[in-house]
C-alpha cells in the first residue's frame, strides 16, 4: 500500500442509543485505490463512510484525510472530496442541468465543468428533464455526476446501485471503471452486492456488526482458503426434510431454508465428497442439482456469520 | 476563494430556489388568486348596503303568563300596513313591512303571529330577535339586551310604530354616510390582508421548504461541499421576499382597481416596513425550523406561531374588541406592529416618522430569531 495513505482511519468507534455502529475500526487507503465496503444492511458501513466524509463525529479514534482532522479544515477537504449518501433526494422541480449548476458553482465551477460531467455520466438527453420525472438509474448516476464535478481526489459512495435494477447497475459501473482508467481517484464505496464489489474494487472490506471481519485484494479474500472446496446442492421434493438430514450429517453444512441450498465445503473433493453422497443414498435424499464451484464472497461471509449478505 | 459573497454561488441559490418555488403549481392560486379572492369576498360582504331582515314574533294567544287574552288592536291596526305571504318553509302567515333607506340600507320586518312557547322556541334557536305584546294600549318588547341585534332591531321598529298603530316614515337627511376612501372596511383589511401574506407565506414558505430539504437530506448533500451556509439562507429568504413583493402588489393593484383603495402616506416607507416585516418573519422562520427534519412536527411549529397571531393581531376586525389587559401584549405580536405600521401608511398618511420605531423592532426580531437559529441550526 501507499506510504502516504489519503484516507486514515484509526481506531473509531461510533455509538448510537442502543447500538454500537462501528466498533474500532482501523482502515488505512492509497491514492487511486478502489476500496469496498461489503456488508449487510445495519453492517455499520453508513457510519464509517459518515464519519470519513465528516458528517459524524467518532466518539473514539480518529480520521484523518490527507493527514488532516477535520475539525478546521471543513472547507478544504469539502473541495478535494466528491460523495454521494444514501438516498439524497434532489430539487424535484430543478432540471438535471440547473442542479448540476448550482453544485458546480458551490465549487467556484461553471457550466464547462457541468456540461463535461452531464456527458460523462450520460445524462446528456436527460439536461431538460425535472429531478422528478428521471427513473432510480438517472437518479444516481446524477448523484453520482454532482459527486464527480469537483475532480475529486476521494470519491465516497454509499451503496451507490441499491434499488437499481441490473442494467441501471451496469451502467454506474462502467462509469466508475472509466474513471478508474483515467484518473488518480481513491474511492471507498458501501454496498451489499459482492458483484459490485469484486467487479469495482481492488480492495475489500467486509464488515458486520460494526466490525471488519475480513479485509484483502479478491484473490487474497478468497484464496484464504484455498485448500476447501465449496460444493453447492440442492434436493428433490421427494428427500426427507433438509433439516434432519443436515442434523444427521456426518458433514457439517450451511444450508438456507429460503433459497432450498445447501453450502458444503470440502477439504479434498475427491476423499470426501463420495462419503457425502454415500450418506445421502444412505438415507434416501435425491439431489436435484450439485455443483462444485469457485468460492463467492458471499460464500466467505456465510462461512465467517451464518448469514448471506443480502439478508 | 473565500471571499465574503460569493456571486456566482448566490446567483445560482437564488436562481434555483426561485425556479423551484414558481414551478410548484398551485404557487400561482394561493400566492396570488386567493389573497384577491379573499379580499373581494370580505370587501363585498362588508361594503355593500345591508339588507337586514328582521323576525319579530306576536304573542297574542293566552298562554305563558299572559293570563288575560291581550287584546292586540294596537298590533292588528299596524299590521294592516303590511303585506301578508307566507314562510317558505311552512305556511306560516308572515307580515311583511319594508322600510326603505337608501343610506344604510333597507330593513324588511317579518312579523308572525304565535304563541309565548313557540316564540320562545324561535328566539333560543336563533330565528326570532324580538317578541312584541301590547298590553294596556301599549306595545311591550321582550328581548335579550345584550343581544346588539335585538337591540337594533328594537330600536328601528319602535321609532316606525307610531301613535294608533302608524307607520311613522322617518327621514334620514342627518346621515352623512362617509364613502370617503380610507375609511371603509375594505381599506382596513386590505393592509391586514397584505401584513397576513407576508407572515404566512414566509412561514409556510421558508420553515417548510428548510425542513423538507433537511429529510430529503439535501442539506447534508450541500453542506459536504464548499457552499456558504449564509449564501444559501440569504438566498432563500431573498427569493421569499421577492415572491412576497410580487404577492402584496399584485393584491394591492386588484384592490385598487376593484374597490379604489390608495395609499395615502409615503410609499418610500411602505417599502421600509414591507421590507422590515419580511426580515421579522424570516427570522421567526428560520428559527422554527432550525432543528426538525420532521415535516409534520414543522407544521405544529408553525401553526403555534401563526395561528394565535392570526385571531390576536386584528387582520379582520381590530384588535380594540379584545380585554383592555390584552391590548399591550397583542401590540407586540410582529404581525400586529406590521399590520398596524401597513395601516398606518395606507389609511392615516403616516410617513417615516410614524414606522421608524415599528419597522426597527420588526428588522430587529428577525435578526435577533436568524442569528438564534442559525446557532442551533442542524445541518445534518
Amino acid at each position: 500500500m501507499n506510504s502516504s495513505p489519503v484516507i486514515e482511519v484509526k481506531n473509531v468507534s461510533k455509538s448510537f442509543k442502543t447500538v454500537q455502529a462501528v466498533k474500532n475500526v482501523t482502515l488505512r487507503i492509497g491514492q487511486g485505490q478502489f476500496v469496498a465496503i461489503l456488508g449487510p444492511n445495519g453492517a455499520g458501513k453508513t457510519t464509517l463512510v459518515e464519519m470519513i466524509e465528516g458528517i459524524q463525529k467518532p466518539d473514539k479514534g480518529e480520521v484523518l484525510i490527507l493527514g488532516k482532522h477535520w475539525q478546521g479544515h471543513e472547507d478544504e477537504l469539502h473541495r478535494v472530496i466528491g460523495l454521494s449518501l444514501q438516498e439524497t433526494r434532489f430539487v424535484e422541480r430543478l432540471t438535471v442541468w440547473e442542479t448540476l449548476r448550482l453544485f458546480a458553482s458551490f465549487f467556484g465551477l461553471g457550466q464547462d465543468r457541468a456540461a463535461m460531467v452531464i456527458e460523462l455520466v450520460g445524462l446528456e438527453d436527460k439536461r431538460k428533464a425535472y429531478v422528478m420525472h428521471l427513473s432510480g438509474g438517472q437518479r444516481q448516476r446524477l448523484a453520482l455526476g454532482l459527486a464527480l464535478l469537483n475532480n475529486p481526489r476521494i470519491l465516497l459512495l454509499d451503496e451507490p446501485t441499491t434499488g437499481l435494477d441490473p442494467n441501471a447497475r451496469r451502467e454506474v459501473w462502467s462509469i466508475l471503471l472509466r474513471l478508474k482508467e483515467q484518473s488518480k481517484t481513491s474511492l471507498i464505496l458501501t454496498t451489499h452486492y459482492m458483484e459490485e464489489a469484486e467487479r469495482l474494487c481492488d480492495y475489500i472490506i467486509i464488515m458486520d456488526y460494526g466490525n471488519i471481519l475480513r479485509e484483502g485484494t479478491l484473490n487474497q479474500l478468497l484464496l484464504e482458503d484455498d485448500e476447501f472446496t465449496t460444493i453447492e446442492f440442492s434436493f428433490r421434493d421427494d428427500s426427507p426434510s433438509p433439516e434432519t438430514l443436515q442434523h444427521e450429517s456426518p458433514f457439517s453444512y450451511h444450508w438456507d431454508p429460503a433459497t432450498q441450498k445447501g453450502l458444503l465445503t470440502l477439504h479434498q473433493v475427491e476423499a470426501d465428497l463420495p462419503g457425502f453422497l454415500e450418506f445421502l443414498k444412505h438415507r434416501g435424499a435425491h439431489l436435484r442439482h450439485l455443483e462444485c464451484r469457485r468460492k463467492t464472497l458471499d460464500d466467505l461471509f456465510i462461512s465467517l456469520t451464518g448469514r448471506h449478505l443480502h439478508e | 476563494m473565500n471571499k465574503i459573497i460569493q456571486y456566482k454561488q448566490l446567483f445560482q441559490l437564488i436562481s434555483a430556489y426561485f425556479w423551484e418555488t414558481i414551478r410548484e403549481p398551485g404557487v400561482l392560486f394561493w400566492g396570488i388568486v386567493f389573497p384577491m379572492l379573499m379580499s373581494l369576498g370580505l370587501g363585498i360582504a362588508f361594503t355593500q348596503k345591508a339588507n337586514v331582515v328582521s323576525n319579530i314574533a306576536i304573542v297574542e294567544a293566552t298562554t305563558g303568563q299572559y293570563t288575560v287574552p291581550p287584546q292586540n288592536h294596537l298590533i292588528d291596526d299596524f299590521l294592516k300596513h303590511t303585506t301578508v305571504t307566507q314562510a317558505l318553509r311552512d305556511t306560516t302567515t308572515l307580515y311583511k313591512i319594508t322600510i326603505p333607506d337608501e343610506k344604510m340600507g333597507n330593513t324588511t320586518f317579518l312579523f308572525r303571529k304565535t304563541t309565548w312557547q313557540q316564540a320562545m322556541v324561535l328566539l333560543k334557536r336563533g330565528n326570532l330577535s324580538v317578541v312584541m305584546t301590547e298590553q294596556d294600549d301599549s306595545i311591550r318588547y321582550h328581548f335579550d339586551p345584550l343581544n346588539p341585534d335585538a337591540q337594533l332591531t328594537y330600536l328601528k321598529l319602535s321609532r316606525i310604530i307610531g301613535p294608533g298603530g302608524s307607520v311613522i316614515s322617518q327621514s334620514n337627511d342627518n346621515v352623512a354616510p362617509l364613502t370617503v376612501s380610507g375609511t371603509r372596511y375594505i381599506d382596513f383589511l386590505v393592509p391586514g390582508l397584505i401584513a397576513m401574506g407576508v407572515m404566512m407565506s414566509t412561514m409556510w414558505g421558508l420553515s417548510y421548504t428548510i425542513i423538507e430539504k433537511r429529510s430529503k437530506k439535501l442539506l447534508r448533500r450541500m453542506v459536504a461541499t464548499p457552499m456558504k451556509k449564509s449564501h444559501f439562507l440569504i438566498s432563500m429568504v431573498t427569493v421569499r421576499g421577492g415572491m412576497n413583493f410580487i404577492e402584496s402588489a399584485m393584491l394591492f393593484l386588484f384592490a385598487a382597481i376593484v374597490f379604489g383603495i390608495t395609499i395615502q402616506g409615503s410609499v418610500a416607507a411602505l417599502l421600509v416596513v414591507f421590507l422590515a416585516g419580511n426580515i421579522a418573519f424570516a427570522g421567526i422562520a428560520i428559527f422554527i425550523s432550525s432543528r426538525t427534519a420532521n415535516t409534520e412536527i414543522g407544521n405544529g411549529y408553525i401553526n403555534v406561531v401563526v395561528i394565535p397571531m392570526m385571531v390576536l393581531s386584528g387582520i379582520f376586525f381590530s384588535y380594540h374588541n379584545f380585554p383592555d389587559w390584552a391590548i399591550p401584549v397583542i401590540k407586540k405580536l410582529p404581525l400586529t406592529i406590521l399590520a398596524d405600521g401597513l395601516r398606518g401608511i395606507f389609511i392615516e398618511g403616516a410617513g417615516f416618522a410614524g414606522i421608524a420605531l415599528p419597522s426597527l423592532i420588526l428588522f430587529a426580531i428577525g435578526v435577533v430569531f436568524f442569528f438564534a437559529g442559525l446557532r442551533i441550526f442542524r445541518w445534518h
